[in-house]
Parts: C-alpha cells; structure tokens; sequence
C-alpha cells in the first residue's frame, strides 16, 4: 500500500464521491496490479468472513457463521490447489480480522478472482453479490474505498459463472449488489457467496448449512465455476 | 527576548479567540433550542390531528426467497410534517415485516427513531439521514441478503412515496454504525435508486434480486 493520499474525486465512478465513499478518514490508495499479461501465475483469494469475536450469523443448531465460512474456505482450498490452482487465504484459524487488513491481503495476491464466504440462516440456496459500485475505468491509482469499481464488470462476469456452475448443480441462487466490506476494496474480480439453508420444495429437499453433502455439492460448483474462469483467463 | 510588541499582538489574539469562542457557544446553544422547541413541535401537531387525509402509499416488502422486492399499495392517513411522515411510512413497513406470512420475517415494535432530511449539495434533490432503533438492529437476521434487503426497502419505500429523497444514510439510535447486523455498510450513503424494484432477468437459473447496480 503506498501513501499517497486519497482523492475521493478521481474515483471517476460518482460525480458526487459522499454515496460511494463511507464516512471516516481518508485512506490511501492502492496501486492498480499490473496488467493481465504480466501476470504469471492464476490466483485465487479466499476470504472466510468473520472469526475470532466476530461470530457472524447464529445459524441453527447453536452454529456461528464464522465456522461455516472457514470450514468452507478449507474444503475449495484443498479441491482449487487439487487442480492445480493457487490459492491464498485472509484466514486458516479462529481470527478476528479487519476488512483492511482482508482487502491488503488479497490485494498483495494480485489475484485473478477473489470469493468472500459468508453464511446466513435466511432465504434458500446460494446467495452471490456483487459490489454495488458503478463500474469506473482502471487507473493507475485506485481509491482504496473505492478500488473494486474498476473491476466490477469483470465481478458480474465471475458472478455469471458461479451462477451457471450452480444451476447446474440445481442449487437455487439468488443475486443482486450489496455494500459489504471489505468486497469495495479489492482490486480482484470479486464476488460474495453467501450459502443459506436448502428450502424443501416441489422439486428440492431441505437441507441444513452444515449438511455436508450440501455443503460438498455448493463448492464443487464454486470449483467448477473457478475453473472455467481459470480457462478464460489464459486466453 | 520576546519585544514588546509580539505581547501586545498575543494578547490581542487571544482576547479575539476567547471572544469567539464566547460568541460560537452562544450560537450553539441558540441551535440547540431552536431543535428542541421544533422536535417537540413535531409530535404535538401529529398528536391535534394535523394529519392529511387518507392516501395511497406504496410500501416494497422484500422476499428472502429470491431477493426481490415486491411493492404493495397501502391507504394510511399520513401526518402533514415531512420527518413524521416518512418515520410513519417506515413505521408501516417495518410492522410490515413483522406481519403473518411475512417474506422478510422480523419481529420489532419500533423500528424507526426518527427520519431528517439534508439538501443535497448542486442538486434539487434530498438526503433523508434515517436513525433507525437499537432494537431494529437487535431483531434484524444477519446476513448480507436480509441486512441489504431491509435497506433497500426503506429506500425503495422513501423513494416511492418522497421523490425529491435521492440518497439516503442510516444511523442506529443516532449514532454512526459500520454495519447494520454484521453485513451491509452502514458507513456510507446510499443512493436511492440504488433500490431497483423491478428484477432483472439473470443470465442463468439464479434470480437478480433488488439490489440494482448504481
């Protein structure tokens, strides 16, 4: 992270920066990574939301969120490195850690997708956001705030793909945009997946967060969506 | 040696500072009394009937199931200030929340303090600063799907019925807070046509819910 200073009017995404930017003081910026083609290796960042005395959700059966994240974030570990795909985790253990400190994280990665895990015990299926920033043009500079704007489109499209990886696995998704930290600091196509209770319908059984066959079945998608992207990419 | 002259200069800055000090405290209090005497008018002019009569509103319930937001028409009789107004329109939805059969199931007596409205700078619109409960927060499920969809429907509500509100900000029990329930940034403001109520049809089998793209 350098030090320069952020200038909320160079964000490009908002001729008024107040709605894009949260209140506070100002934060550096962060330099733009370098540009696809000089980008070696395809990386993968994993952010399990919440830990340490963040708890996150109450999921039932007396779950916290912040188990359910990590221990998703552990399965598409071992399955992405088991095809051969780098992957950098925000946290391995039971940690508290600041959305500054996740956005520096995958940020130094230089990654080529990044997925937020979270878990919530409402709604049914999958829930996949994106940030609600409007899409600005890559600088050289990005405002930290701000950053993930740049690469919004390419999140929609990583979000298509997830979406597509899912339905094929007859998970009912829901999406849509949201504000939700640190997803507008990342400078990595990003996109939150946000695993909910299975609701039992006309043609789907109930199923609980921590059943571990619906579990298995939400990251396999998440792997096989990772994968495509990996195959787009290196064209 | 400090000369004579740069005493005589500090002493004349420091006057000049107490006095002002003396004159913005005045100025202050003078604003703080002039609040009260117009919050306490505000309720005893709702509480004499000052109320318009009868009128359609629309309210946007949200749906857990597909992250949509659905808008229903209500006839209420709403007050004639501003602020009471939108405080009863979110007051109605967020019992609307609580309702028997209820897509976005959330049990809270109260859910909104008070609403304050801002002119936006070089625009004609308005940012309406809504200070929502302790217990609102308490009550709201965790999660970015919930915690996003109870804003979107405050703001896809306010926007409906108050057009000139374009942005909105959130408070809890009047204080800055980072997140509403864990998930959705309360940091920032929101635009309100951030709240796209109709659904955009996905590119695949998921359902595009309300959070439409700014």
């Amino acid at each position: 992270m350098t030090a320069a200073a952020f200038l909320m009017g160079s964000a490009g995404a908002q001729t008024r920066p107040s709605p894009q930017a949260p209140a506070g003081p100002p934060l550096p910026a962060v330099p733009a990574p370098a540009p696809e083609p000089v980008q070696a290796k395809f990386t993968v960042v994993l952010d399990a939301a919440h830990g340490g005395n963040d708890p996150g959700a109450h999921l039932r059966g007396d779950v916290a969120e912040k188990d359910v994240t990590l221990g998703l974030a552990t399965r598409l570990r071992s399955a992405l490195r088991g095809r051969g795909i780098d992957v950098v985790t925000t946290r391995d253990a039971d940690v508290n850690l600041a959305a500054v400190n996740r956005a520096q994280a995958a940020n130094r990665a230089q990654a080529a997708a990044c997925v937020v895990l979270h878990a919530t015990a409402t709604g049914s299926g999958v829930h996949l956001y994106t940030s609600s920033l409007s899409p600005a043009p890559m600088q050289r500079l990005l405002p930290w705030q701000t950053a993930q704007a740049s690469y919004v489109t390419q999140s929609l499209k990583l979000e298509a793909e997830i979406d597509t990886a899912l339905a094929h696995a007859e998970i009912p998704v829901a999406l849509g945009r949201a504000s939700v930290q640190p997803m507008d600091s990342l400078t990595c196509p990003t996109v939150a997946v946000e695993v909910a209770p299975l609701v039992g319908g006309h043609v789907t059984e109930g199923r609980e967060i921590t059943d571990a066959s619906y579990q298995k079945s939400v990251v396999d998608a998440v792997v096989a969506a990772l994968a495509a992207w990996h195959s787009d990419w290196k064209q | 040696m400090i000369s004579r002259a740069h005493k005589v200069l500090f002493l004349i800055m420091l006057v000049a500072c107490v006095i002002m000090a003396a004159v913005l405290i005045r100025l202050r209090n003078r604003a703080q009394d002039r609040l009260q005497a117009e919050a306490v008018a505000a309720p005893a002019s709702i509480a004499n009937g000052s109320s318009n009569a009868p009128t359609q509103v629309t309210l946007y319930m949200p749906n857990d199931l597909d992250a949509s937001l659905t808008s229903v028409t209500r006839t209420m009789a709403l007050p004639a200030d501003r602020n009471a107004e939108a405080r009863v329109l979110l007051d109605n939805l967020v019992a609307a929340f609580g309702a028997a059969g209820s897509t976005h199931a959330m049990n809270v007596a109260a859910g909104v303090n008070e609403v304050y409205f801002l002119p936006v700078p070089q625009s004609s619109g308005q940012e309406a600063v809504v200070d929502l409960t302790g217990a609102l927060a308490a009550a709201q499920p965790s999660g970015i799907e919930p915690e996003t969809l109870t804003l979107l429907a405050m703001m896809a509500t306010l926007h409906a019925n108050m057009p000139a509100v374009t942005e909105v900000h959130f408070l809890v029990d009047g204080q800055p807070r980072d997140t509403l329930a864990g998930h959705a940034d309360l940091t920032r403001t929101y635009l309100a046509s951030e709240a796209n109520p109709e659904p955009v049809p996905a590119p695949n089998a998921g359902q595009r819910g309300a959070a439409g793209s700014q």
